[in-house]
C-alpha cells in the first residue's frame, strides 16, 4: 500500500467509525463522544500553532471564547438563527486572531507564551466586566427553540452527535490536507528551525501570522459549535483552564499528529469520568497517569505510535 | 558581485565587525581567514542581514541589501549554509529539498542537479534529516541551498567534523559551483583546507581588515600566512 492508501484508510476509517458509533452506544457515552468530538475539534486548532508551527500558546481559552460569544450574543441579542450566529462566532474569532496574531508574533517562546496568556486573561476579564450582556460567571442559556435549523433539533441527542461530527470532520479534514500541502511543510519547517526558513527565503512571520489565524479560527469555530450544542455561554471557557486543557489534549495524543487531539481528549476525557467513578481523589489519579506519560510517552500516545510502529503518520 | 563597504555590526552594544570591506566576485572563492572570534561567522550574518548594521552597506550586483529583512536577503539570490547545518530534522530529505526548491521558485531540472552532484541524497530521499550521518546531513545542507539556485553562496565550516571522503565531496562540489560562476565566500579553520581551493583569501582580525592576498602567493610563501594570523 502506498503511503496515501495509508493516510487516506486511517484517517476515513476513523471518521466511518465515529459516523457506526452514533448508532451502536448507549446514550451516556454517546453523549459524551458529541461533546469530545467538539473538544477535540478545539485540541486540532490547538495543534495547528502548537503541534506543527512549534508555537507554545498559553491563552487558546481566547479563541474558543471569541467564537462562542460572538455566537451567543449574536443569537441572544440579534435574534440570529443558529447558522448565522455561527457565521457571526466565526468572524469574531477571525478577527481576534488577526489581531492577537500580529501583536503577540512579535515576542518568541517564554515572552510569545505571556502576551498570550495575558491577552486571554484580559479578555476573560472583559467578559465579567460586561456582565450586563454577557452573564458574567453566570452565563447565557440558549432555548431550544434558538438551537433548531429547520427541523433540525440541535438539543436532541441524534442531531446534536451529527453536528458535532460534521464540526470534528472539517477540523481533521481541513488539517490533514494543511499538513500534507506545501503550506503545512512549510509550518513544519519553521517549527523545526525558524532561522534556516527565513535564511532559505520564507516570509516567517507571515506563515506564522497565517497559522495562527487558521488555529484560532478552528478554536472559535469549536467555541461556537459548543455553545450552540450544549446551549450555554459562560465565562468559564474564557478562564485560563481552558487554554491549559487543549495543551494537555494535544501533548497526551500527540503533538504534531493529525489524529493526536482526538486520542489525547478522548483518553484525557474518560481518565477523569472513570477515575472519578472509582474515588473522590480522581484528580490525584489523572494527575499521576499525566505524570507517568510525560515521563514514558513524551511524544504522547499517537506520538509514540508514529516513533515506534507507523512512521508515515502526518 | 557581492560587496561589503564598511559594514559596522555587533551584538546589542558589543560591536564585532568594524569598517569591514569585502568583495566576492562571481566564479570565484574567496576564504576569510583570522582566529576565533575574529568575525568570521558574523560577517555571514551580517550579509544575511540577520544582524542589524549600525553603519556600511552589502549590495549585490550593485543593489542595496542591506536594508531589506532578512528573509528577502535570500531571495535575491544569495544562500547560507550555517555551521552546524541546521536541517528541518523531522522532515524527509526529499521534502527538504522540495522547500528549498519552492523558496527558490525552482523547477524539477534544478532538483536533478543538487541529487546528481550528491547521488547520495538520491539513495535517502524518504529518510529522516535527523537519521543522516554528518557528511550526509552536510550534503543535504548544500543541496538544499543549491536549490535556492544561488548567485553567491556562504558556507561556514562546510568541513567541520567531516571524513576525509565527505571532505573531498564537498570540496568538489564548492569548486564546480564556482566553475559555474557562482561566487563562494567560504570559511574554514584549517589553513591547508582554505589553500587547496581559495582563489584569495581574506585576513580579518578584530572585526577589521588586514590584508587581502591572492591564494596562489600564499601557497608559494606559506610564511605570510603565520604571519598575518599571528602564530
Amino acid at each position: 500500500m502506498s503511503e496515501t492508501t495509508k493516510i487516506v484508510a486511517l484517517h476515513g476509517g476513523l471518521l466511518v467509525l465515529l459516523v457506526t458509533l452514533q448508532f451502536l452506544l448507549p446514550a451516556y457515552h454517546h453523549g459524551n463522544l458529541a461533546r469530545i468530538m467538539v473538544l477535540a475539534s478545539f485540541a486540532i486548532g490547538y495543534n495547528v500553532m502548537f503541534g506543527y508551527t512549534g508555537l507554545l500558546s498559553l491563552g487558546h481559552a481566547l479563541f474558543f471564547a471569541a467564537g462562542m460569544y460572538g455566537m451567543g450574543l449574536a443569537v441572544q441579542y440579534a435574534g440570529a438563527g443558529p447558522v448565522v450566529a455561527l457565521l457571526a462566532g466565526l468572524a469574531v474569532s477571525v478577527v481576534v486572531a488577526l489581531v492577537v496574531g500580529l501583536l503577540a508574533l512579535r515576542t518568541a517562546g517564554v515572552g510569545f507564551m505571556i502576551v498570550t496568556l495575558m491577552f486571554a486573561q484580559a479578555g476573560y476579564l472583559t467578559i465579567l466586566y460586561f456582565t450586563t450582556w454577557t452573564r458574567g460567571d453566570e452565563g447565557l442559556v440558549l432555548q431550544q427553540a434558538q438551537r433548531t435549523i429547520g427541523s433540525l433539533d440541535l438539543s436532541q441527542p441524534g442531531p446534536r452527535y451529527f453536528a458535532a461530527l460534521l464540526l470534528f470532520a472539517i477540523c481533521f479534514l481541513v488539517t490533514l490536507w494543511m499538513v500534507r500541502a506545501p503550506f503545512g511543510k512549510v509550518l513544519i519547517a519553521i517549527r523545526e528551525n525558524e532561522e534556516r526558513a527565513r535564511m532559505l527565503g520564507y516570509d516567517v512571520f507571515r506563515y506564522k501570522l497565517a497559522a495562527v489565524v487558521i488555529s484560532g479560527t478552528l478554536c472559535g469555530l469549536s467555541g461556537a459549535a459548543y455553545g450552540l450544542l450544549f446551549g450555554y455561554v459562560g465565562a468559564t471557557f474564557a478562564s485560563v483552564q481552558y487554554s491549559i486543557f487543549p495543551l494537555l489534549w494535544v501533548l497526551l495524543g500527540g503533538a504534531g499528529t493529525v489524529i493526536g487531539p482526538l486520542v489525547g481528549t478522548l483518553f484525557m476525557f474518560y481518565l477523569i469520568d472513570l477515575s472519578s467513578s472509582v474515588t473522590s481523589a480522581y484528580m490525584l489519579v489523572a494527575g499521576v497517569v499525566l505524570v507517568l506519560l510525560t515521563l514514558f510517552a513524551p511524544q504522547g500516545l499517537v506520538g509514540e505510535l508514529r516513533a515506534r510502529v507507523w512512521r508515515w503518520l502526518p | 558581485m557581492l560587496e561589503l563597504d564598511k559594514i559596522n555590526a555587533g551584538y546589542g552594544r558589543a560591536q564585532i565587525l568594524r569598517d569591514l570591506s569585502l568583495t566576492v566576485a562571481p566564479g570565484e572563492i574567496l576564504c576569510l581567514l583570522g582566529r576565533n572570534g575574529a568575525g568570521k561567522t558574523t560577517t555571514m550574518k551580517a550579509i544575511m542581514g540577520l544582524l542589524p548594521l549600525m553603519s556600511g552597506t552589502v549590495r549585490l550586483a550593485g543593489a542595496e541589501i542591506s536594508a531589506l529583512p532578512a528573509h528577502k536577503v535570500a531571495g535575491r539570490g544569495i544562500g547560507y549554509i550555517p555551521q552546524g547545518r541546521r536541517l528541518f530534522g523531522e522532515l524527509t530529505v526529499a521534502q527538504n529539498l522540495e522547500i528549498g526548491l519552492r523558496a527558490g521558485a525552482s523547477g524539477p531540472e534544478v532538483l536533478e542537479d543538487a541529487l546528481q552532484l550528491f547521488p547520495r541524497l538520491r539513495e535517502r530521499l524518504a529518510q529522516r534529516a535527523q537519521t543522516l550521518s554528518g557528511g550526509e546531513q552536510q550534503m543535504l545542507a548544500t543541496a538544499r541551498a543549491l536549490c535556492l539556485q544561488p548567485r553567491i553562496l556562504l558556507l561556514d565550516e562546510p568541513t567541520e567534523g567531516l571524513q576525509p571522503s565527505m571532505i573531498a565531496a564537498i570540496r568538489d562540489v564548492t569548486t564546480l559551483m564556482r566553475d559555474r560562476g557562482v561566487g563562494i565566500l567560504l570559511v574554514e579553520q584549517g589553513v591547508d583546507a582554505v589553500l587547496s581551493v581559495a582563489d584569495r583569501v581574506a585576513f580579518i582580525e578584530n572585526g577589521r581588515n588586514l590584508e587581502t592576498l591572492e591564494a596562489e602567493a600564499l601557497r608559494r610563501d606559506p610564511r605570510l600566512i603565520s604571519k598575518h594570523l599571528g602564530v
